[in-house]
């Protein structure tokens, strides 16, 4: 299955902003954010099409997946 | 100890008062608001003499803690009919704090058409009547008074909004660099025009720094505070690498970025304007990508953006003015809206409410979407000059939406509505529709658990939890509020368990005093109190606590969310 995956902030850094994955079936967003050489802690905002999800939420076709390091402003 | 200035601009005299015992323990906004609620008449107009300014450092401004320069500015506001306070960072509160001034309040009017600078020093102010800045924006200010009196000086100034008293004016306060910060909202630029002030010099020459009670105590709990800051990813990291800008492409993605006048809740060129690529642009042209409000900020948030040419635009760029003249009028360049941004600080005219402004402009037809060229002249030809359009522009979101007819008006009491769309971020909405202030996200910044996961979750799409949310967060905020703390502590302080208490040790460490945290609870909720029964006296009721129509009519995508609370679920905000 495909998915579009973005990353933000420190995230791109000597990775990329947004690309297509080719993922197995039944893949979760933690195995995204490991194969990405992140590690869980680091993760501070998972949003699966446009909401926000968890590390454990199963990925399917055409999904988007968007990782934030844990930031803030306002 | 401590004192209060007060200024009559009716008699032209000025007075230094002991502080009443019952003023002793309030600072910042707690004690601006206590001020406005005791002394000005609540029906009063905004702009005539019975209305007061007042300016108060925070409890702690003046120490060595972290991230306590902030100065509040109280009044009734012009533009909301309410009570208002708005902070700022800048130079101003340390040295009004050293001098040994727990505030100034400025009363009455100048019954000629005299205008005057004020002079603040040890010895107390003088009123001397001012010519030859007149008409000039808030940059020339700065650089006039810093060659009279001296690089040292502070300055607390008004533009040419101010003068004209626009109800979308602000107060600009001198930053460590010569530059600009703001007493953005609310238009207080207009009550202190009304006094005829054009700007106010502070003189800290002699003052030396506040006194301690417990220096040991104070300096162990500030060591613990300043952790906890450098420690949370927020303000340790996030904050300096990206400053606020860092939220426009979240909010792009969690569907709440209010896009063409609040239609839709995305925006096409939002990578354009981002936070990341603010910053790429910053470190490509040799500006500085964190930079500190005021001495002592170790979070450093702002920034200095220069143009292609490497030379200064602005600093203090965030992201309500970016995603305001951004997304909200769908314009894509960055440098166009650094431009506007340094225009606005020079004119002396609020980012967020001018912002929200022009997406009302352009839903109006009076410049088009996009449209960041006719933008930047409406600014410098129309509003600077004070002619019929731009004081129509200069009136704000309201102004423009009564004068042109338009129905789709992002405000509440009359105030711009910033940054975060109510209907797919629910907890903001709810402070928008009941701050004493008028629609304000940083009374109670329900960004933070309903989209960043600080300090919990609370899903931004759901009802459940966030009447609770933000009334916590609005007791807390104006507690912070008066601590003269810059808000962004509150990250840490929901996260990191050594953090608020070590804020209270602070402040009784000052004092000598021992506050708990149900104290300081309890502070919060007496200062939205007054507020709300100062609002109240002024004609404000709970029907003003509501947001416009359209959001209960118009799903916003992506998530076409509408905006579904009733109105007793609103009111239950006031039962504590």
């Amino acid at each position: 299955m495909q998915i579009t995956l973005k990353l933000f902030a420190t995230f791109r850094n000597g990775r990329f902003k947004v690309a297509e994955q080719e993922l197995a079936e039944g893949c979760d967003v933690r195995q995204v954010v490991l194969s990405l050489g992140l590690t869980e802690e680091e993760i501070g905002i998972v949003m699966l099409n446009g909401r926000h999800g968890e590390l454990d939420s199963k990925l399917s076709h055409g999904d988007t997946l968007s990782l934030f390091p844990l930031v803030g402003g306002g | 100890m401590d004192k209060i200035f007060r200024v009559n601009m009716t008699d032209l005299t000025t007075k230094i008062e002991e502080v009443p015992a019952a003023w002793a323990g309030l600072g910042g906004r707690g004690l601006t608001s206590t001020i406005v609620a005791a002394e000005v008449p609540p029906t009063c107009h905004a702009l005539s003499p019975e209305n007061k300014l007042v300016f108060a450092p925070g409890l702690l401004t003046g120490t060595a803690a972290a991230n306590s320069g902030r100065l509040s500015a109280g009044a009734k506001s012009p533009l909301t009919g309410g009570i208002k306070e708005s902070n700022a960072g800048g130079t101003a509160a340390q040295m009004l704090a050293k001098l040994g001034i727990k505030a100034i309040i400025i009363e009455g009017a100048p019954k000629t058409g005299a205008w005057y600078n004020l002079a603040v020093s040890a010895n107390g102010v003088t009123i001397n009547e001012e010519k030859e800045l007149l008409g000039l924006g808030n940059f020339a200010v700065i650089d006039a008074v810093e060659t009279r009196l001296g690089k040292k000086t502070g300055v607390l100034t008004i533009g040419p909004a101010g003068e004209l008293k626009m109800t979308a004016a602000n107060i600009s306060v001198k930053d460590p660099d010569s530059k600009i910060r703001s007493h953005g909202r609310g238009g207080l630029g207009a009550v202190m025009g009304s006094k005829q002030i054009k700007f106010i010099s502070i003189d800290s020459e002699g003052a030396k720094a506040v006194t301690i009670a417990d220096p040991e105590k104070f300096k162990t709990a500030a060591r613990a505070f300043s952790k906890a800051l450098l420690d949370h990813p927020v303000s340790g990291e996030g904050l300096p690498t990206y400053g606020t800008n860092v939220l426009v492409n979240i909010l792009n993605e969690a569907g709440g970025l209010p896009t063409k006048n609040f239609t839709v809740g995305q925006f096409e060129g939002h990578d354009k304007i981002s936070g990341e690529t603010m910053h790429d642009t910053i470190v490509a042209r040799g500006g500085k990508p964190k930079h500190g409000c005021h001495a002592g900020c170790i979070i450093q948030c702002s920034q200095v953006y220069h143009d292609k040419e490497g030379k200064y635009v602005t600093s203090g760029f965030e992201y309500e003015t970016i995603w305001g003249l951004g997304a909200d009028c769908c314009i894509d360049n960055l440098d166009d809206i650094a431009r506007a941004d340094n225009l606005m600080d020079d004119i002396g005219i609020d980012s967020i409410e001018t912002a929200v402004m022009f997406g009302v402009a352009m839903e109006a037809g009076i410049l088009k979407w996009g449209d960041s060229k006719e933008m930047l002249r409406l600014l410098t030809d129309e509003i600077a000059k004070g002619t019929a359009l731009g004081r129509v522009l200069g009136g704000g979101a309201a102004s423009v939406g009564r004068t042109y007819g338009v129905t789709r008006v992002p405000v509440v009491k009359n105030q711009g509505i910033p940054a975060y769309d109510p209907r797919s971020v629910k907890g903001i909405g709810i402070t928008y529709a009941t701050s004493t202030m008028g629609a304000d996200h940083t009374s109670g910044y329900t960004i933070a658990t309903n989209i960043l996961n600080v300090g919990g979750y609370v899903d931004p799409l759901k009802k459940d939890g966030q009447v609770e949310l933000s009334r916590n967060l609005q007791i807390a905020t104006a507690a912070v509020d008066s601590t003269g703390m810059c808000i962004f502590v509150a990250f840490p302080a929901l996260d990191i368990p050594e953090c608020l208490p070590a804020l209270i040790d602070m402040i009784n460490a000052r004092f000598g005093i021992a506050l708990t945290g149900d104290d300081v609870n309890n502070l919060g909720k007496y200062i939205l109190k007054t507020e709300r029964e100062f609002n109240q006296k002024a004609g404000l009721t709970n029907v003003h606590d509501r947001l416009p129509d359209f959001f209960k009519t118009e799903p916003v995508a992506p998530h076409n969310a509408v905006w579904d609370f009733t109105d007793e679920e609103i009111d239950e905000f006031w039962n504590f």
